[in-house]
């Protein structure tokens, strides 16, 4: 067993033919650690989680992930490898027809054959564990933002995954549960045993839970290391990005023609 | 005009049929590949069971009102130029040969196209925005044999018990209208009835007609909401062509079912 539960090696994606949003990726990311990838909205790095998750194939590169090269998974295999992995969405995903204690539940029923009895003890620990077992008859349309993502946090890790992934998990929190949702993934990374990705722009934050964090701008990998090194690294777009300064290697202005051109001072 | 405009006419043309094609390839597919992943939806009956109570119970209101007011309408009409030839105690069989044959499998039809069509396709294309089923997929559960082959059987199961109902509240309202207000002979309103509908001929095509409308409603609803764009616009279009194709789907179908069944009355 390799001491990587993800290895990405030279990976490119496009969705189109000829129009790629990632280049050339390498990660990795070690057993029990928790790992975040940032960068700006529109950078490839949802894309880059899809492929770990293999909701996407690689056009490019090879991606392993828990020891199972992911390029040319079939149905079986890859629905085998996604019930080692649980993933968080960015407003929780959550199942609108069904109760908080039936979401949780969902994935007990669908791949285990635990009577019913057992599988609502396991609901109520899970629901526990992020602090909501109160709202287990609720419906999902009762919750507010950061309940949502709780009870999404205990559907995920409903199978005790291996791998954990996190897609802006912080997105739309208030403080409060900003930092209540942080300290359950990194709480429920060290309690499950379990690795953990977070795809992120919450930098600051996630600079503070994380063991390790890759830096992705345009659909390249610019900058890796851990948070005190990211921190102090100096790079031009890792101090842009994590101080949020509006200008850097990533401007401030859209790429368009010469204002004067615009404002019709001169010829385009 | 040019030569230029005449090329660009027909490829217009060209590309607007080869996308329907292409669509209606996509969509068979769809539906074998919904077909074969039936095992979940007959398995789990509940889960059919439940969407039948959505499709089938909650649009009875609207079925049988419309129904009752149908054969209020035959009723009316019906004698009106029945009484013409001195035939007005066949008004029985006018409103029932109407009912069985035409009227109830297509106006529940269009009924149960416009009232659970178009919510079977916005609950899916809204599960589909809100990433319901992409969460359900990573969670290594297939969608289609989740929630669309569920929502598939209820609507076939659906459509002939709403049809039947349909038919009989409409012979209930010709019978208000010509036996109870105009005071044609109940004797005669019923036993003509009974001695020119024929089971096989008349009620049976009529199911027939029934369950082709269900299969043709039900997919075009499902495929829809699978295939639209997951936006709120998206899903509005999606919910608008449903109806639309929908409709269309189930005259057309009337035409070639009622010219495949036609006897010319030798039949009998």
């Amino acid at each position: 067993m390799s001491d990587s539960v993800v290895e990405i090696e030279n990976v490119s994606f496009g969705y189109q033919a000829g129009r790629r949003v990632l280049h050339e990726i390498d990660m990795r990311v070690p057993r029990g650690k928790l790992v975040g990838i940032m960068g700006q909205s529109g950078c490839g790095k949802t894309t880059l989680l899809r492929i770990i998750g293999a909701a996407l194939r690689p056009t490019e590169g090879s991606a392993r992930v828990l020891d199972v090269l992911t390029n040319e998974l079939d149905g079986d295999a890859l629905y085998a490898l996604r019930c080692k992995m649980g993933m968080l969405f960015q407003f929780g995903a959550l199942f609108t027809d069904m109760s908080v204690f039936d979401n949780v539940a969902f994935q007990m029923r669908e791949h285990t054959d635990l009577p019913e009895d057992q599988i609502h003890d396991l609901v109520m620990m899970k629901l526990q564990a992020v602090g909501l077992r109160g709202a287990a008859r609720r419906m999902p349309s009762e919750l507010s933002g950061g309940m949502a993502r709780r009870v999404a946090l205990a559907r995920a890790s409903a199978l005790d995954p291996q791998l954990m992934l996190y897609d802006e998990p912080f997105t739309g929190l208030d403080p409060i549960s900003f930092g209540v949702i942080a300290r359950l993934i990194r709480d429920m990374n060290d309690s499950l045993g379990a690795t953990s990705i977070i795809v992120t722009h919450d930098v600051q934050e996630a600079l503070d839970i994380v063991d390790y964090c890759y830096f992705v701008a345009d659909g390249r990998m610019v900058a890796e290391g851990e948070p005190h090194a990211v921190r102090d690294s100096g790079q031009p777009f890792v101090e842009q990005f994590v101080h949020g300064k509006a200008d850097g290697p990533v401007p401030f202005h859209y790429q368009a023609p010469a204002y004067g051109a615009d404002l019709e001072l001169e010829s385009a | 005009m040019s030569e230029n405009a005449v090329r660009g006419f027909f490829e217009r043309i060209g590309r607007g049929v080869t996308a329907r094609m292409w669509q209606l390839g996509y969509g068979a597919r769809f539906l074998f590949y919904l077909v074969v992943h039936s095992g979940t939806a007959l398995r789990r009956f509940r889960l059919t069971m439940r969407e039948v109570y959505y499709a089938g119970v909650l649009s009875l209101v609207i079925i049988l009102v419309s129904g009752l007011f149908v054969g209020m309408v035959l009723g009316l009409q019906g004698y009106e130029t029945l009484q013409r030839f001195g035939a007005s105690e066949s008004l029985g069989v006018l409103v029932a040969l109407s009912l069985v044959r035409e009227l109830g499998p297509v106006v529940a039809g269009l009924l149960f196209a416009s009232r659970a069509g178009s919510a079977i396709t916005a609950e899916i294309g809204l599960m589909k925005a809100t990433e319901q089923i992409s969460a359900m997929e990573m969670m290594a559960v297939d969608p289609i044999a989740r929630v669309v082959a569920p929502r598939f059987w209820g609507g076939v199961l659906s459509m002939p018990l709403l049809a039947a109902l349909f038919s009989a509240m409409g012979i209930f309202g010709g019978y208000i209208v010509g036996v109870e207000l105009i005071g044609i002979d109940r004797g005669a309103f019923w036993s003509q009835m009974q001695a020119a509908v024929d089971v096989r001929e008349d009620i049976l095509n009529g199911v027939i007609k029934s369950v082709v409308f269900g299969l043709a409603v039900s997919w075009i609803a499902v495929f829809e909401g699978y295939d639209a764009t997951p936006t709120a616009e998206g899903v509005s279009r999606a919910t608008t062509r449903t109806v639309v194709t929908s409709s269309l789907a189930i005259l057309a179908l009337d035409f070639v079912l009622t010219a495949l069944m036609f006897t010319g009355g030798n039949a009998r």
